[in-house]
């Protein structure tokens, strides 16, 4: 028998790599909602010869957040008014949010949505009498853009059977762009400025997962759009269940990552979701609150939330405490406060929800709510639905714990960190929020979607749709006006394959020198590191350890050993292909999870407490941080730097 | 619950130079072992039991175990995909059954309107291409602070 110091994987690497070299003016970096909101768009406004290139890590059919599909699309804005889209979005994020770009996407959403019902996305309709119609049978009633009435959750929300969502969005992306101007399995990783203005961008670099393969692109323009960051501090389950994290666990950050190290200031950093969700299997909740109007109890059975201590509390951060919804990390801080005085665990009523709604509808009514109850999971989360099968969970009978999950790092759900973005160039728009070209990073032609913008979050699947159509035409707008400004990259081929590759050398050069390829003094390898990632985290920077409690000294102790980790990737090791894809994820989620802490770090304050706090600056301090705090980083000098951005109130109260 | 191939039922979709789970896994897990024809899933640990490889499998080989770090065993969750709607089986640990049947799309595959032949007219609008052919116009905020 051999010994096993070989790589175990299928798809072997070896040390020379082929090259392939592309040319082309626009190279959209991602393959999730926002970049098919960007393929459907872009041609449309562009010029015959333009060439575009779409580089996803994955297959755009099921790729990105949707993947799995949705059960509902959070963003409509319908019969409402965008002023109180951003009203409900500020109040959401403590008050210091971009009012431009979220004013701006509440204006184009609806047109997403639009598109999305004719491509065939089903989505309920509600009769004149008030029933509930699937998507299927509420064609009858006729198109959302027609008139009819969408099935509402809350305010922003309706109901869809969204199993084929991202196939189907894909379908009209991949069709109106081309798949001879689509690369799947090709991972991006690193972002080259220009030679003679490192302040514009002029391509990228990144292989293949299924070849031994480098690609080297020249572009004039790009968008990076990778979805938000998972799997950067310890989940609550840490064996095969840290899979099974609330966002896809695929997300490593790559779009913060890739921004910062190009020269892009990032903004908000320092937020993050922690969202409540059915314990271990992170099941949507959000049908149970607003669709069958669940109550929450604590352990001792309290209604919690409705304690006059729960108001006391709410009041010591008003306004976004009093106001008529309570934000997502102030329901999460009066769970903590529930578990830390000992008043665990947090149920959810399931039962009697279901119970109170039968009693005022027939037995087919009601077999339809059952039925509607399990497609909110099957549609988005098939794995809650399989925890509630294996422990013999059914709903009207047996209740169900909730429980604010690990950290995560986003942009488009109820989370608001990413990259400092031009607005649109119009009069209301100040002028400390543009710069010539709307969701333009701070690196000339360089541009983001999704998650990947700052401070605008609650655009869901919908909204970073909508977005990346947005920047279809910021993009063409840069290119016709910059274009030939761009003179290419400094970076030789050899450079370039020895930096994507360095991981495939520290391999070879290394793995016969024990007898087992796992542990080896000469190198690292990513499913190490990524523990070792997520356990410092944990520890030091406000994770599920400490109920996301940290300190300055804490954050300290952690920067510290953040550079050593840094150091220690130099030496990281892959020997075959999905290794040398995790070896680079690893990479990506150090600089994403640095950058959050550092921002945590320098905002003296705990701006959103139940998500995160700072145990030595406990509460809100208005008069010196209520304002942006923006960061950058040199990757030549590994230095960063931070600093405070004013934040422009746009709409009234 | 990571997926798991039936070693009986794959047939390593019969010598293509992909299978069916390797063109769509999302996290790159599911691969071919091209001397035994069958694929398996080479990451457990990493699956987010998103379920596309079970639904796209054409020989129904892919199902899903649960964690091993909290789920009981003896449950299962299988789909069967349809071209309008996707079927489940829910099978709970003491032996209750429940099916459900939803709809996935209301138009026949590879029919989404991409509009090939829209051509938007103003570059330097805030209109997108379908909003500038609908005659949609661009609101400003007016409930300004």
């Amino acid at each position: 028998m051999a010994l096993p110091n070989k790589p175990v994987g299928e798809l072997k690497v070896v040390r020379e790599p082929e090259v392939e070299k592309r040319d082309v003016d626009v190279l959209i970096i991602g393959g999730g909602m926002a970049a098919c909101g960007t393929a459907f768009e872009i041609k449309k406004w562009a010029d015959d010869d333009t060439k575009i290139l779409l580089v996803d890590k994955a297959a755009l059919e099921r790729s990105g957040a949707v993947a799995q599909g949705l059960s509902a699309i959070n963003t409509y804005i319908g019969e409402n008014k965008p002023e109180d889209y951003v009203r409900m979005v500020r109040n959401d994020l403590m008050g210091i949010v971009r009012e431009d770009l979220i004013f701006d996407l509440g204006r184009h959403v609806d047109d997403s949505v639009h598109l999305f019902e004719e491509w065939g996305l089903p989505i309920w309709k509600k009769t004149e009498d008030g029933k509930n119609l699937d998507g299927k049978k509420g064609q009858k009633a006729g198109t959302l853009k027609g008139g009819a009435t969408p099935v509402r959750t809350g305010k922003w929300q309706i109901m869809i059977n969204g199993e084929s969502y991202k196939r189907i969005v894909a379908e009209a992306g991949k069709k109106a762009l081309g798949d001879e101007n689509i690369l799947e399995r090709v991972f991006i990783v690193e972002i080259l400025n220009d030679k003679e203005d490192p302040s514009r961008v002029a391509g990228a670099v990144g292989f293949s997962v299924r070849e031994n393969k480098v690609y080297i692109i020249n572009a004039k323009v790009m968008m990076v759009a990778c979805g938000g960051a998972v799997n950067i501090y310890q989940p609550r389950s840490v064996a095969e269940g840290k899979g099974r994290a609330w966002y896809p666990v695929w997300n490593a950050g790559s779009t913060y990552t890739m921004a910062l190290r190009a020269g892009a200031e990032l903004s908000m950093m320092e937020n993050r979701f922690t969202p409540a969700r059915f314990k271990d299997g992170y099941g949507p909740v959000g049908a149970w609150f607003l669709l069958f109007k669940a109550k929450t109890v604590n352990g001792l059975g309290e209604n919690y939330a409705g304690s006059d201590a729960a108001k006391e509390e709410l009041e010591k951060y008003a306004p976004y405490g009093t106001a008529a919804v309570t934000p997502t990390c102030l329901r999460n801080h009066l769970m903590m406060k529930e578990y830390k005085e000992g008043r665990g665990p947090i149920i959810m009523e399931t039962s009697k929800a279901l119970q109170t709604l039968g009693e005022t509808m027939s037995k087919k009514e009601l077999k339809h709510l059952e039925s509607e109850a399990w497609e909110d999971f099957l549609d988005m989360s098939v794995g809650q639905a399989g925890l509630w099968c294996a422990t013999n969970t059914e709903p009207e009978k047996k209740d169900s714990e909730i429980m604010p999950t690990e950290p995560y790092l986003l942009g488009s759900h109820s989370g608001c960190c990413g990259i400092w973005c031009s607005g649109p160039e119009e009069d209301w728009v100040p002028d400390s929020y543009k710069w010539g070209y709307n969701r333009m990073t701070t690196v000339r032609g360089l541009f983001t979607a999704g998650d990947g913008v700052g401070c605008s979050g609650h655009k869901f699947s919908s909204g970073s749709h909508a977005e990346g159509r947005i920047i279809a035409k910021s993009m063409l707008q840069y290119l016709k006006a910059e274009g030939d400004k761009v003179t290419g990259f400094a970076e030789t081929d050899q450079e370039l394959v020895d930096f994507v590759y360095a991981p495939v050398y520290n391999y070879l050069d290394n793995c016969e020198y024990t007898t087992a390829q796992d542990v080896n003094p000469n190198y690292c390898k990513p499913a190490g590191m990524a523990m070792r990632l997520m356990k410092m985290t944990n520890e030091y920077g406000a994770g599920t350890g400490t109920f996301y409690m940290t300190n300055g000294k804490s954050l300290e102790v952690l920067m510290g050993l953040f550079e050593m980790f840094r150091e220690d990737l130099e030496k990281i090791a892959a020997g075959d292909l999905h290794e040398l894809m995790r070896a680079w994820e690893i990479n990506h989620r150090l600089y994403t999870v640095q950058a959050h802490t550092r921002h945590i770090q320098f905002r003296e304050e705990s701006r959103f407490p139940g998500f995160y706090y700072r145990g030595d600056f406990m509460g809100q301090n208005d008069e010196e941080w209520f304002c942006f705090v923006n960061s950058s980083y040199d990757k030549k000098t590994n230095e960063w730097s931070l600093k405070k951005e004013p934040y422009v109130k746009i709409i009234s109260d | 619950m990571p997926s798991f191939v039936i070693t009986e039922k794959c047939d390593g979709c019969k010598g293509g130079d992909k299978t069916a789970c390797m063109y769509i896994c999302p996290n790159d897990l599911m691969v071919l072992d091209a001397n035994e024809m069958k694929a398996y899933n080479q990451e457990p640990d990493q699956c987010w039991e998103c379920y596309s490889c079970v639904k796209i499998c054409p020989s129904q080989a892919i199902e899903v175990r649960g964690y091993s770090d909290f789920v009981p065993m003896g449950a299962s969750v299988q789909p069967m995909m349809g071209t309008e709607d996707i079927m489940w089986t829910c099978k709970f640990r003491n032996g209750v059954v429940k099916r459900f049947k939803f709809p996935i799309r209301t138009t026949p595959e590879g029919e989404a309107n991409s509009y090939d032949d829209l051509k938007g007219k103003d570059l330097s609008s805030g209109l997108l291409s379908t909003e500038e052919a609908d005659g949609y116009e661009l609101v400003a905020p007016t409930e300004l602070a």
